[in-house]
């Protein structure tokens, strides 16, 4: 009696250390995710890209450097490559605007996915942001409707795209340049529908509850796997990549060369129909009507 | 403001005989305000309204048949803030009458057939979660599949916190469902209703071929408070507005609430193409026409709602073009 309340008690008391512990991981990950030092997608491309050739501009206004894109040789496959550029230097994150993306950016990443599309080369995307820059000029030169866009037109692709998620992928900004056939992402990097700060304002009135909405909103590699909203947990140096940035790359490039040889060998018609299967299957409902419930692990029923 | 009063499915009270405008102030007869599509007499200020009452005024009457409505929401995150994620379903759906935050269906809209799509904000203020995704997700491949135009009444504040990754997800979800429907080549009209806000603008509502807002809807992706936060700067007069949105070239019209039914029924019928409405084929200001063309367009509606619900029931989705053979 006194026996088995005591392993209870025991038994509770683990539970809490464990979810305390948990929380200590997510929040621990939310911040070598945005660590000062964390290689940025010109390092990947840097280590990962042979003979790269930035082309910039979108062809209607301007050239928005928070997103990066160009042509260049991977492992010996001509690929297109776009992602956000975060900057490492108050002056570089300046000039990037930190990664966050406005209409411009987003409309490059477009025309350079039509210019993959034409010349049937894969598509490598690398996320790494805040978010879309909340500023008026970018909505009010179409910031959604760009977002939008930009998501439909990588739906469409017949090529094959690989997306990996190497920082940040913070909300709408980040997913505009992840509908992909594959999704990787590294071991400390987050994606998630918003930050915890902002998840704590609006959920908590408090951004002071950070820490606890980050546990919430489960935004860590393996709780996104276990979710099925990506393929691969791309392993990073031991305190992250930005430990030694090359070994990081080297897991990064391994992981994309695994998932472009399975792509390739797809029609393209089929890839793309997968792509759209890929997104309908995610999310978590349940239907009594049909008595089969939708989860983001049921294989797709169509 | 009370909601209850602007949103009127919900203004259940019996006490309540008037309505307060939110913008002049001026006190309405709440029944009167029925007929007047709760656009305010004095202002012409357009009161939020709920699904339930957007499809009363939308569709041709007795036109609308549900479809999908016990589609639940799970709580894959077991997301717990200050109260629990299925407390907040439910404290929503005992408010509204809902089950989730969009309402589905087939309809006839000045005689035409559509997929019916409409979002309701009064629902955890119009969040895209795994139901509304999923929803959107079946219009757009009932519509595909029938070749039937989709229309979509789109309000809402943002994503579905408490969903997680999985309401982020919704964006590219509904996204691919507009390339679904554009290799089916079907028509889509999105129509903007206040406030139209954060992943559902930069998701399928601003990807339909036509794009419409009601007048003074507040329209955005980042809404002036983020924008304050994050950049200080100051907002243009009318920011966000569905009026500034036209200056600027992001919709297609902006439309008053009493001539909807008849301007969607215009452009569905122009996006259909080949030959216009017979001679002679007319509409009384009541709705529903009583010509031959109205009744096959209601026949086909509720044909292919009836194969929806049988498809559903069977699980065989592989063979929509079924229902064009289906008895009424
Ligand atoms: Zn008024």
């Amino acid at each position: 009696m006194h026996l088995s309340e005591e392993i209870e008690r025991v038994q509770t008391k683990l539970k809490t250390l464990r979810h305390e512990a948990h929380r200590h991981d997510t929040w621990v990950t939310v911040e070598i995710a945005r660590h000062k030092e964390r290689p940025r997608t010109r390092d990947y491309i840097a280590h990962l890209i042979d003979g790269f050739e930035e082309l910039k501009g979108d062809r209607l206004r301007a050239d928005d450097p928070a997103i990066v894109g160009g042509l260049g040789w991977f492992r010996g496959r001509a690929v297109l490559v776009v992602g956000h550029q975060k900057g490492r230097t108050l002056d570089e994150q300046t000039l990037h605007n930190f990664g966050m993306a406005r209409p411009e950016g987003y409309r490059k990443a477009q025309r350079l996915f039509a210019l993959a599309e034409r010349h049937r080369l894969p598509v490598l995307t690398f996320v790494d942001t805040p978010g879309a820059y909340p500023g008026v000029a970018a909505e009010e030169g179409g910031q959604a409707r760009a977002i939008a866009d930009t998501m439909l037109r990588m739906a469409r692709l017949s090529v094959p795209v690989v997306a990996t998620i190497i920082g940040e992928g913070g909300s709408g900004g980040a997913l505009a340049l992840a509908v992909a056939d594959r999704v990787l992402m590294q071991e400390n990097a987050t994606y998630s529908v918003i930050s915890p700060e902002g998840c704590a304002a609006i959920l908590w009135r408090d951004a002071d509850y950070a820490a606890q909405a980050a546990e919430s909103l489960r935004p860590t590699a393996s709780q996104l796997y276990d979710l099925g909203v990506i393929e691969t947990v791309v392993r990073e140096p031991r305190g992250g990549a930005q430990k030694d940035p090359e070994a990081a790359a080297e897991a990064v490039g391994a992981a994309i060369t695994d998932a472009l040889d399975e792509l390739q060998q797809l029609d393209p018609e089929v890839r793309r129909r997968q792509r759209r299967e890929r997104f309908r299957r995610l999310g978590a409902w349940a239907d009594p009507e049909e008595g089969l419930p939708g989860a983001p692990f049921s294989p797709s029923r169509m | 403001m009370n909601v209850t009063v602007e949103i009127e499915h919900r203004a259940t009270d019996p006490q309540r005989h008037d309505w307060v405008c939110r913008s002049c102030h001026t006190h309405s007869d709440l029944a009167a305000m029925r007929e007047l599509l709760y656009v305010c007499p004095q202002c012409g200020y357009h009161a939020r309204i709920g699904a339930r009452e957007r499809i009363r005024q939308l569709t041709d009457p007795g036109s609308f048949t549900e479809l999908w409505s016990g589609v639940k929401t799970l709580d894959p995150l077991g997301f717990v803030d200050l109260q629990t994620y299925p407390e907040r379903v439910l404290e929503a759906q005992g408010k509204t009458g809902l089950a989730e935050a969009i309402v589905t269906g087939t309809a006839t809209i000045a005689d035409t057939a559509c997929v019916l799509a409409v979002m309701d904000f009064g629902f955890m203020g119009g969040s895209m979660g795994s139901v509304v995704g999923e929803k959107l997700w079946r219009s757009a491949e009932l519509a595909a599949g029938e070749h039937l135009p989709l229309v979509a009444v789109c309000s809402s504040g943002g994503a579905r916190m408490q969903e997680g990754i999985l309401s982020l997800m919704q964006m590219a979800k509904t996204s691919c469902a507009v390339d679904l429907i554009t290799d089916a080549g079907v028509q889509f009209i999105a129509l903007l209703v206040d406030p139209c806000t954060g992943g559902v603008v930069a998701s399928f509502a601003t990807l339909a071929d036509i794009c419409i807002a009601e007048p003074g809807a507040q329209l955005y992706f980042s809404g002036p408070r983020v924008i304050q936060q994050t950049t200080r700067e100051a907002l243009p007069a009318g920011f966000g507005s569905a009026e500034r949105n036209l200056e600027l070239g992001h919709l297609d019209a902006v439309v008053p609430r009493a001539d909807l039914r008849d301007k969607l029924g215009a452009y569905l019928r122009l996006l259909k193409g080949g030959e216009g409405p017979e001679r002679g084929e007319t509409r009384g200001p009541a709705g529903r026409g009583t010509g031959r063309l109205a009744e096959a367009a209601l026949d086909r509606a509720q044909a292919v709602a009836a194969y929806a619900r049988r498809a559903l029931v069977r699980g065989d989705r592989e063979s929509p073009d079924e229902a064009q053979d289906a008895p009424a």
